[in-house]
């Protein structure tokens, strides 16, 4: 190397870089602690653990992604969850096919509500999702009559518990849903536009943009894609219980996002740094667990690393 | 709702008056709708409930309702500041339930440290937060969501991860709890008393037109002059106290620290804020209205409690609708108002 050319590590070039791809690196490191320092870590039943533990949270955020890419939040996607779950056990007698698409329409409803008090209403997304957090969990226990209840049938176990090619099912969907919404976001119209309206709203409109079309089938998206993680769920657990199902799941969700390098402010998706964002929070939890730490740290630290992760990735502005 | 003003030549000019009048008496008739909605429609209710429920009347029901709402009160009054701003506070809820364990715990210090100790300790969560979102421009959402972990680890952390629940030692410290005046329990005096200075703060000082301008918007705030940071900071820091006030209030009055997590707090605070009329994008909003949310919140989960039969999950289900019905309501106001 020499002299005259610039050196490869520039404080500029790392600010740049960092907000992009620090996940990786974050994942990385931790992923070498763990191959040094913690026992039995890379045997395939500790890895197949955290891949089931992973992909529900990965499937919300992914929707979550998606609306925050439009500048907005989803709060109800704990709700949407426990929704789909109560729904299962009353129409798995019909069938595991008609149970699960009973609990799908019934997250295309709340995300129907949701998009149409954003995208029409013109309410803040907060506001207008928080109305379904509260009154969804509500509903679903109301529905659900208050009970846990077992969920017995074979078929419909298998999506949660059974193998396929050596990996959890479970597994397969979540990764499926990743490439799919990886393929909307960079390769279809509605992608471009949904980064366009996130991007600039009112430009959008001007545009041309049916802007209010895209907000509230991003909105059905995310509640679809939180009905599917309900629906997992139940199958997982093999019972159904709505005071419990996604509790405190938006929470995770929102940080896997933002960890992943999505911003807050909207007009741009990282797919693959969101699963990689619920990824490192998932290998945190479990690497303080094998370690002997209790669950208070263990939230301390997440609080630090959404606020570091935030503070690199926050955009530095021109004022 | 909005009067076409016909001018021409043939128009005499006492019509475009009288239409002028009318929009303007549209336009402040919806105005206070927009402001006092919340208190029409909390007398409404309450009418109706002590029309239909015998045990609504009584003077007792009234008193429950009212030590009942006097935590999330304290919640949302400082919630209420920091929604003017233009902020948010995820944190509360996790701030009150830390307030309560430490208030419990430092009450075998006596009834004083029973108090200090939840405010200090929430207070410096909340000036961590201001600091945060003011000095790094940070979204208050992603702080305080942050904080809302942060604080919930460490009341796990002195509580033995959630197992240990720390009982009142001081007996001055349950009976301020626990014991009223005149008929009125002392908590419900302190709450009052605050919500008062709340009132006047906002409305009346300097720091009040500060939280007014932060919240229309910062950089003309900035430009007037107006110390924008300090304003911010200032409000996180009262919105960490009062919730650490709220509970150390909860903790005499139960006799206990509860560690629960996820008390869902947050969330009842910001949904009392909205219904009482203080708009989420920041600017605009009144203590006054957030006293009408939080009772109204409380008398609805009465009446429920009244119904007996119904299940508690209703509750939830009717606050969240209610919730929806009035900030569509609202926003359609705020439109008829902009048209007129």
């Amino acid at each position: 190397m020499t002299t005259t050319e610039a050196p490869v590590f520039s404080l500029p070039k790392i600010k740049n870089w960092l907000p992009a791809y620090g996940v990786y690196v974050a994942i990385l490191l931790l992923v070498l602690y763990n191959v040094l320092f913690t026992e039995n870590f890379l045997a395939w039943s500790n890895i197949r653990i955290q891949l089931i533990q992973v992909a529900p949270i990965v499937i919300v955020a992914l929707g979550m992604a998606l609306v925050i890419g439009t500048e907005g939040i989803d709060l109800s996607v704990g709700s949407v969850m426990a929704l789909a779950a109560a729904f299962i056990p009353l129409y798995l007698g019909y069938g595991v096919l008609a149970a699960i698409i009973v609990s799908l329409i019934a997250g295309v409803v709340v995300g129907l509500i949701n998009g149409v008090l954003v995208a029409k209403v013109g309410l803040q997304p907060i506001v207008a999702t928080l109305a379904l957090f509260v009154g969804g969990r509500g509903l679903a226990i109301v529905i659900s009559g208050g009970q846990l209840k077992d969920v017995r049938n074979e078929d419909f176990i298998y999506l949660g518990s059974g193998d396929f090619l050596r990996l959890p099912v479970l597994v397969w969907i979540a990764a499926l849903l990743v490439l799919v919404i990886a393929f909307v976001v960079r390769r279809t119209v509605f992608g471009r536009r949904l980064l366009a309206i996130g991007g600039n709203r009112p430009a959008s409109e001007l545009a041309g943009l049916p802007v209010q079309r895209v907000l509230i089938t991003v909105y059905i998206v995310c509640s679809v894609l939180a009905s599917i993680a309900g629906i997992l769920a139940v199958a997982r657990i093999q019972s159904s219980d709505a005071s419990a199902v996604g509790l405190l799941i938006e929470l995770s969700a929102i940080t896997a996002v933002v960890v992943g390098g999505t911003p807050l402010t909207g007009g741009k998706v990282r797919v693959l740094g969101t699963v990689a964002g619920a990824l490192l929070m998932q290998l945190v939890i479990a690497t303080m667990i094998k370690h002997n730490l209790q669950p208070s740290t263990t939230e301390m630290v997440q609080a630090v690393i959404i606020l570091v992760a935030v503070y690199v990735a926050r955009e530095r502005r021109s004022r | 709702m909005s009067q076409q003003v016909v001018t021409g030549p043939e128009v005499p000019a006492a019509v475009v008056q009288a239409d002028l009048r009318r929009a303007e008496r549209t336009d402040r008739i919806v105005g206070t709708i927009q402001r006092q909605g919340a208190l029409a429609v909390l007398i409404v209710i309450v009418i109706i409930a002590a029309a239909s429920f015998p045990n609504f009347r009584s003077y007792d029901n009234a008193a429950t309702i009212l030590i009942a709402a006097a935590p999330p009160m304290l919640i949302a009054l400082g919630m209420t500041f920091v929604i003017i701003t233009g902020g948010i506070d995820l944190s509360v809820g996790s701030l009150y339930v830390l307030g309560g364990v430490v208030s419990a715990y430092a009450s075998q210090w006596g009834l004083i440290a029973a108090f200090i100790a939840p405010l200090l300790v929430c207070g410096t969560i909340g000036l961590i937060n201001g600091l945060l979102i003011a000095y790094t421009r940070m979204a208050p959402f992603i702080v305080t969501l942050a904080a809302l972990l942060g604080a919930r680890g460490l009341m796990r952390a002195i509580s033995s991860e959630g197992s240990e629940t720390y009982l009142v030692k001081s007996s001055a410290f349950r009976s301020f709890g626990n014991g009223s005046w005149l008929d009125i329990g002392y908590p419900v005096w302190l709450v009052a008393v605050l919500v008062l200075l709340g009132i006047l703060l906002l409305a009346r000082t300097r720091f009040g037109h500060a939280v007014y301008a932060v919240g229309g918007s910062q950089d003309a705030a900035s430009l007037m002059g107006i110390a924008v940071r300090r304003t911010q900071v200032t409000v996180y820091i009262m919105s960490g106290l009062l919730a650490g006030l709220a509970g150390a209030i909860n903790a005499a009055k139960l006799g206990s620290g509860v560690t629960v997590l996820g008390s869902g707090m947050e969330l009842d605070a910001i949904a009392a804020v909205v219904i009482g009329g203080t708009l989420l994008t920041g600017g605009a909003g009144t203590v006054a209205g957030t006293i009408a949310g939080v009772l109204l919140l409380g008398v609805i989960q009465n009446m429920i409690n009244q119904i007996g039969n119904v299940q508690s999950n209703w509750q939830q289900v009717i606050s969240g609708a209610f919730l929806a019905v009035v900030v569509v309501a609202q926003t359609y106001l705020a439109r008829m108002r902009r048209v007129t």
